[in-house]
């Protein structure tokens, strides 16, 4: 969808920002609706304008808007887009090699949004995703949660919350990814605590140094990135989006979350089964990964195939992610079929990676399900999404289509193939009729 | 939390039959797929000995008396996974457990996985879970001649107990992940040569050459004149009379090309691997008449694999071109693939449910050369069987029971 979107947007500049508040009603009729919010629907009808769901419901129940833009979608099923809590599509990248604690690095900074990673994530239905910087650092980094928007720059992808900040989390570590031994890196568990301990301290006492000058800048303290981003960790504007496998750097990361008062989600949570109780006790969210096998790393030896059942079970709010590269973003759906053969219930799996993943950003209002006034972003599949036969056929951000497995570019995409790495360059169109393209994305547009 | 310890990860690990006793099984199936001909709906398969006593409809089997009954919704023949590592790449990824790959040489062929097999490995268990009861198993791709693959039986003994063909294929890598050049895959750290393809290819040619004087000299009349042993030319002359062929790893199309070049030129055996490119090359392979173990499409699409499709199994089907699947090579996160979830994409991707059952039973049994063994439901071969909850390709599907020369396994659903 690229290419033509991105002649599209050039064609069409002049239009582009008037187009989402003037552009007609569109109705998707026919489909199965598996709304997440409520029980699946037969025969469903969903009406969406201006990049927000209108009505969904069943057929001949929901007001169809005179002058809507029909799609005969019968046959097929539809969902709302899938949300993955943590993925590292667009190569992006956080701290370096110069110190466990790096806050201040933001992914926003690096990611590249023409990485073809990107469009196989749209081809796996993936809508929404907390792009993090790596787990070497015990705070590596800002994430971001990225629309995946067919966009030009980074700015095209962002999440504006509703104070004009961009959405996003933070990215900590703990176990041995972190344990570098130099550099000033720590080289036990033990001192990695520590050191995160120490930071927060910090934070702590900068906040109130501001508390302190109430507003006169004579009495502000210097400005420093990094604690700035670890006040708003404590101030809960920005949830901590932590990796962790071991039951110990599980409880670890629960005991110092708890003593800074700060949100965290617990991310892989390979031997989360271990701990469950404590981990529900605590009210901490994980963000599971679905995986091939256990081992790899030391760490993830003990990584139970059944962790997600089991802590769905303790009352966890559980959600899948990709880890993209480390599972394919095309085959996101598999972690929920996985779970249910886990032993999660198919509502509690389908959640994983829908509602629960937005709760877990923060975005709940917005998206992870198919409610009036939501984002209008859906995937349309050719049967139940849990079967290894189903494929993902479209995929809509915001009332757009970003992925259509009937256009040759987003088949490749999908399935692979000579070419489906490459990253998208801007400079590929002087090469490529214009017509073929620009002349594509306003038929598509319209 | 009372029925937990059943659920955990370690009662997998764990479960190994004790006895490894082979039993008298009656195994009934609400479809059993023979891979002789159509599925049978309310299938028998007769166990006795270690082997499968009797294939039929259940009205028309007896059951003797004495034979445990196992039940399931599909009983499939034991998955073969026909190129794996597991058992030399352990599952905890240190030092200590990873014997996949030898980098003091760019050619040995003269290694064997039978010297390195690990049959308590977590991986093997974990694989055999899923109902995969044979692997072709050895050294990685990474060196231009990485050692000799071992066929094996995932019963967790010993190498020398489990064993169906102690040296069943020569691994070598063509393509970037053999070379020894600072972009190079795992080889980086190993010899200076090759650090091209094309001195790969030379290099390859060269110890061809070397192996056929070998094979002359040792026909010397005069047995002084005769040469001292060699392990490396050994191994490769059982290309040449094809009862060992060597397993090329080639994933670009050029690569591929180069080891056709290579088997026509010396008239030796080939079994192709990876084969990321073979798309472009469907008509040079199928006229080759060399079989494909294709590469696992869930591995990471990066290096010479980064063109691999998920559509490519359909293809080699369409084609006619003989492949099987196989779990590869992981160096991280997962230890391993599992070759049920492979077959289980390929089915979805335009192969088809019959095809991609067939490409990782009876196809690679083929390939693998064990078809009298294995790969099928019928009286006299081994007694291996897979049994499922639902469609074994459904990733909400369980396997529930794994039997492996009469002897059950059954480590809880997975």
């Amino acid at each position: 969808m690229r290419y033509r979107k991105l002649l599209g947007c050039a064609a069409l500049v002049g239009l582009a920002a008037g187009l989402g508040a003037q552009e007609k009603p569109q109705v998707f009729s026919g489909a199965q609706i598996i709304p997440i919010a409520g029980e699946p629907i037969a025969h469903g009808v969903l009406v969406v304008q201006g990049g927000r769901i209108v009505a969904v419901g069943a057929a001949g129940k929901v007001a169809l808007p005179a002058g809507a833009e029909v799609h005969d979608v019968t046959g097929k099923v539809l969902m709302p887009g899938l949300v993955d809590s943590h993925s590292h599509i667009g190569g992006g990248t956080g701290g370096d090699g110069s110190g466990p604690i790096q806050p201040d690095a933001r992914v926003l900074d690096s990611i590249d949004v023409r990485d073809a990673s990107i469009q196989k994530a749209q081809a796996g239905g993936i809508t929404t995703a907390n792009v993090m910087p790596g787990s070497g650092h015990l705070i590596s980094g800002q994430t971001l949660y990225l629309k995946l928007r067919d966009g030009r720059v980074i700015d095209d992808l962002l999440i504006k919350l509703p104070d004009g900040t961009t959405a996003g989390g933070l990215k900590m570590a703990n176990g041995t990814n972190s344990m570098r031994g130099a550099n000033g890196f720590p080289g036990t568990r033990a001192k990695s605590a520590a050191l995160v301990r120490e930071q927060y301290i910090k934070a702590q006492e900068y906040r109130e140094k501001i508390r302190r000058a109430n507003g006169d800048a004579e009495k502000m303290p210097p400005r420093d990135l990094a604690l700035e981003e670890l006040v708003e960790v404590l101030d809960g504007k920005r949830v901590v989006q932590h990796h962790t496998h071991r039951a110990d750097d599980i409880l670890t990361v629960l005991r110092i979350a708890k003593e800074f008062g700060y949100k965290v989600v617990l991310h892989h949570v390979s031997e989360g089964w271990k701990v469950a109780g404590e981990i529900a006790a605590a009210g901490a969210p994980c963000s599971v990964i679905m995986v091939d096998s256990p081992g790899g790393k030391l760490e993830t030896r003990d990584l139970s195939w059944q962790t997600p059942a089991i802590l769905e079970k303790a009352g966890v709010l559980v959600g899948f992610h990709t880890d993209d590269s480390v599972t394919d973003s095309r085959v996101f759906l598999r972690s929920a079929a996985l779970g249910v053969r886990a032993g999660m219930t198919r509502k509690g799996a389908l959640e994983a990676v829908t509602i629960a993943n937005a709760k877990i950003l923060g975005l709940e209002a917005r998206i992870g399900s198919l409610e009036a006034g939501k984002d209008a972003d859906f995937i349309l599949l050719s049967g139940d999404p849990l079967s290894v036969y189903t494929h993902i056929e479209q995929t809509w951000i915001e009332g757009r289509k970003v992925f259509d497995l009937a256009d040759p570019q987003d088949h490749l995409y999908a399935v692979g193939g000579p070419g489906a790495g490459d990253p998208h360059r801007a400079h590929l169109c002087c090469f490529t009729a214009a017509a073929d393209l620009g002349l594509a994305a306003n038929e598509d547009e319209q | 939390m009372k029925n937990l310890p059943r659920l955990l990860l370690p009662a997998v690990f764990l479960a190994a039959a004790g006895s490894f006793r082979a039993e008298n099984l009656a195994v009934l199936g609400d479809t059993v797929h023979t891979m002789t001909g159509a599925p049978l709906k309310n299938g028998v398969v007769l166990v006795h000995d270690g082997k499968i006593e009797a294939v039929g409809p259940a009205d028309a089997i007896r059951i003797p008396d004495g034979y445990r009954v196992l039940k399931a919704a599909v009983v499939t023949p034991g998955i073969i996974d026909a190129h794996a590592t597991a058992g030399l790449s352990g599952v905890l990824n240190q030092p200590h457990d990873q014997d996949q790959l030898e980098k003091s040489g760019a050619f040995q062929p003269e290694l064997r996985a039978i010297d390195a097999y690990n049959a308590k490995d977590p991986l093997i268990a974990w694989i055999r879970s899923y109902g995969v009861t044979t692997i072709n198993t050895g050294h990685a791709p990474g060196a231009l001649a990485s050692g000799q693959t071992i066929i094996v039986k995932t019963l967790g003994r010993t190498a020398d107990e489990d064993v169906v063909n102690p040296a069943a294929m020569t691994a070598l890598t063509l393509g970037n992940g053999g070379l020894s050049r600072p972009d190079a895959g795992p080889a980086a750290a190993g010899p200076k040569s090759p650090g091209t393809r094309a001195k790969a290819v030379a290099m390859l040619r060269a110890e061809l050459i070397k192996a056929q004087e070998y094979a002359k000299k040792r026909e010397a009349k005069d047995e002084t004149k005769r040469p001292a042993r060699d392990l490396k030319a050994e191994t490769l002359l059982r290309a040449f009379s094809g009862e060992q062929p060597l397993l090329i790893n080639a994933q670009r199309q050029q690569d591929i090309l180069s080891a056709l070049r290579v088997a026509k030129e010396f008239g030796v055996k080939l079994v192709l691997d990876g084969c990321a490119e073979a798309p472009a090359v469907l008509a040079e392979i199928k006229a080759s008449g060399f079989p494909v173990v294709l590469h696992p499409t869930m591995a990471r699409s990066n290096e010479d694999a980064e063109g691999l499709s998920m559509e490519t199994a359909a293809k080699l089907k369409a084609a006619g071109i003989p492949f099987a699947l196989q779990s590869g090579f992981e160096a991280y996160v997962p230890k391993t693939r599992v070759v049920l979830f492979e077959a289980a994409l390929a089915a979805g991707r335009g192969l088809g449910f019959d095809a991609a059952l067939a490409s990782v039973t009876t196809d690679a049994a083929k390939i693998l050369g064990i078809a009298d063994r294995t790969g099928s439901l019928e009286k006299g071969k081994d007694a291996d069987l897979a049994l499922y909850d639902g469609d074994p390709f459904e990733y909400t599907s369980h396997c529930t029971g794994t039997v492996i020369n009469g002897v059950v396994f059954a480590d809880g659903p997975h």
